[in-house]
């Protein structure tokens, strides 16, 4: 039986801030309930699926049977081998009995943005309406991305499924969707078993900490608005200081304490279960089976060895470099929860403050850049927060098309405009629009992006590259700042990506996946920031002490590793965004 | 009854507003189809990118894409005539193809040069460009 979620349903949704230990709880309910018996699969919706580290098995996007636990097996919904594999059966087919050149342009056509959100969309609602594709299984666990790209998910089958039924032209733009009447019924089952409490859980993760909680309240209410009413709570890092003379232990207690205080009200009620904080990383199946277990194993003995000192530079020193520059865009990017915002907020609060003019915005619909600010003492002269907004940018966009391309058009030809900009791929092209305006500025002043978590910001990224294969080919009628806007990018001078981690296994992997991803595309990372770390701290309180040492070989690979890298001390004030 | 066939190159939707840049001649004709379809004209739109298999099934569709490549979409068909290739005819003609009265108070619509949501422009068309859309 798993401790963590008591009387478990068929299907169970992890979901929660970044970095709050999502796959961990998923992975460990996965596991006990298995061992109890259960037949499991485990799937992850996020792009940058952390699972295969993890569980240290290769997954891909059907189910692998996890060695050292019989009966559980395991997959990542990868959005754009979705597309690939979408692509190749649309296009296949064809290949031989339409010219080349035709064959060509559909790939092309099927490469954008748009295919690929449905086609991860379509298989994730496979899984969740279709019985069929996951009859062998007991129970199916889904450890989604990070709230912004989860609600979004989770909101598509209502989306589709009312853009279909209100769709009374016909012609309209469906995007990449074929077979629709069979994917009608389709999203409406996941539909229905997203709203059915006797089928489905949402398990809520939160660490003990304001903003996570906000965001789970947050998550919580709009899928309450959704009809998702099944809702639990799991707690994760729950810490009482042992050493009552270590400030940093204290600190962090005081921090969950106030965090407990303020539950909103909408959480307090919910079925809840608490996880102490461990001192080792969750990764490989031994650990995970630990996590929620009574016997928690506690610090290590205090006689271990301080760790080694650790040559870095401090963020200020980053912000030196930057400023001789004068102007351009610097992008915080990383795994959800590794304080992204925060350093975006720093980095834009330092550079105004040293008299530039500076832009601070965010790619990431769940980020709350302007409290970030305030924490930081209310920002700075010269600096302007902003956000991309993606209903705000939804708005613009199909306000703009309707005084351009709709203002020629009779009554009827209006309304047929106005029914296909209700699409739910118009988001995706709104958004991506409003992005390259952002980047665009960075021409004039600093633009600080504070971007959405690593999958995210992944599907922005390809989605770049396509538009701007297409420009390539005809670059009359998109943008300026369309155009511009991956060469900008592509230009050390002008973007610096700083790859924030913390000091641990998974949130290291997973920024240096992405350092790749961006050398594949042409961009180069300007340094690593790697944040709350607890090395250059004294501490005395065993587990912590115990969580301290367990940095060091984590810092080492990063020091092999040959980037450039700002060491920032942990710190209960600005924790965590 | 008359029937209108059109074969859309490959592109993501019919009225183009999936692209950066949408234009007004995919929204237009969109509207002027609609139109037709409202006046008993049966109306049907094949996008290569979604409906290959109309294009193959076409004899007239498939000679045109092998000699003409991308160049002969969209490719416009009354009943079993090609009407037109490589642009979106305006309103009038269609009608006149069709076989239906305008209406005294239609506003008169321009030819309308060839382009895809996601760009599939001839290149003589100097028609917008749609990139990526999909």
């Amino acid at each position: 039986m798993s401790t963590l979620v008591p009387s478990p349903t068929r299907f169970l949704f992890f979901t929660g801030k970044g970095g709050v230990g999502k796959t961990s709880a998923a992975c460990a309910t996965a596991i006990a309930l298995a061992d109890a018996g259960d037949r499991v699969l485990l799937v992850s919706t996020d792009p940058a699926s952390n699972l295969d580290e993890v569980l240290g098995e290769k997954l891909s996007v059907t189910p692998t049977v996890v060695p050292w636990v019989p009966r559980l097996s395991a997959l990542n919904i990868d959005p754009e081998q979705a597309a690939r594999d979408y692509r190749e059966r649309v296009v296949g087919p064809y290949r031989g009995v339409l010219p080349g050149v035709a064959i060509t342009h559909m790939e092309e056509q099927l490469s954008g943005a748009c295919t690929v959100e449905i086609a991860a969309f379509d298989a994730f609602s496979t899984l969740l309406g279709d019985p069929a594709a996951t009859a062998a299984f007991d129970h199916v666990l889904f450890d989604t991305a990070p709230t912004g790209h989860t609600l979004r998910l989770l909101e598509l089958p209502a989306a589709w499924s009312s853009f279909i039924d209100t769709n009374v032209g016909g012609t309209s733009c469906l995007g990449p969707l074929s077979g629709l009447s069979a994917q009608k019924a389709l999203y409406a089952a996941s539909n229905r078993t997203l709203r059915d409490s006797a089928a489905t859980t949402l398990v809520l993760v939160a660490r003990p900490e304001r903003s996570s909680f906000r965001e789970a309240e947050r998550t919580r209410a709009e899928l309450a608005a959704l009809g998702v009413r099944h809702v639990r709570l799991i707690v994760n890092g729950v810490f009482l200081a042992e050493d009552r003379s270590d400030p940093t232990a204290l600190a962090l207690e005081a921090r969950a304490l106030a965090a407990f205080d303020s539950l909103p009200p909408g959480l307090r009620d919910l079925p809840r279960v608490e996880v102490p904080l461990l001192p080792f990383g969750l990764v490989g199946i031994a650990a995970l089976r630990q996590m929620g277990s009574p016997s928690t194993p506690r610090g290590a003995p205090t006689s271990l060895a301080a760790s080694t000192p650790f040559p870095a530079e401090r963020l200020r020193d980053l912000v030196d470099e930057l400023e001789k520059q004068g102007r351009g865009v610097v992008m915080t990017m990383g795994k959800g929860g590794v304080g992204k915002t925060t350093v975006a907020a720093r980095i834009a609060c330092e550079l105004a403050r040293r008299g530039s003019s500076v832009t601070l915005t965010t790619t990431d619909p769940a980020a709350h850049v302007e409290e970030a600010v305030r924490a930081l003492a209310g920002g700075a002269p010269g600096l302007r927060v902003t956000r991309i907004d993606p209903a705000l940018e939804t708005r613009r966009y199909t306000e703009e098309v309707m005084k351009t391309a709709g203002s020629a058009l009779d009554a009827e030809g209006k309304a047929l405009l106005e029914e296909d900009l209700r699409s739910p791929c118009t988001e995706e092209i709104a958004v991506f629009r409003a992005f390259a305006e952002t980047v665009a500025e960075g021409a004039e002043r600093f633009v600080v992006i504070d971007t959405a978590p690593t999958g995210h910001t992944l599907l922005l990224l390809d989605a770049t590259e396509s538009y701007h294969r297409e420009v390539l080919k005809k670059p009359s009628g998109s943008s300026e700042a369309v155009r511009q806007l991956l060469p900008r990018l592509r230009d050390p001078s002008f973007a610096r990506v700083v790859l924030v981690t913390l000091p641990e296994a998974t949130p290291i992997h997973e920024a240096m996946q992405l350092e790749r991803e961006l050398v594949r595309a042409g961009i180069h990372a300007f340094a690593w920031v790697v944040n709350q770390s607890l090395t250059p701290l004294s501490i005395t309180d065993p587990v912590l002490r115990a969580r301290q040492a367990n940095e060091a070989p984590h810092l080492r690979e990063l020091a092999a590793h040959g980037a450039r890298i700002a060491l920032e001390p942990w710190s209960a004030g600005l924790a965590m965004e | 009854m008359t029937a209108v066939r059109v074969f859309d190159p490959a592109m993501c939707c019919s009225s183009g507003v999936c692209g950066p840049s949408v234009d007004p001649r995919l929204a237009r004709f969109a509207a002027d189809l609609r139109w037709l379809k409202g006046h008993g004209v049966a109306v049907e739109r094949f996008s290569l990118s979604r409906e290959p298999a109309a294009f193959v099934a076409d004899p007239a569709a498939k000679s045109a894409l092998e000699t003409l490549g991308e160049e002969a979409l969209p490719l416009v068909k009354v009943d079993d005539e090609v009407k037109s290739r490589g642009r979106y005819p305006s309103r009038e003609e269609l009608a006149a193809w069709a076989g239906v009265a305008l209406d005294a108070r239609a506003e008169g619509a321009s030819p309308l040069r060839g382009t895809g949501c996601c760009g599939s422009s001839g290149p003589d068309t100097g028609a917008q460009q749609k990139p990526g859309c999909c």
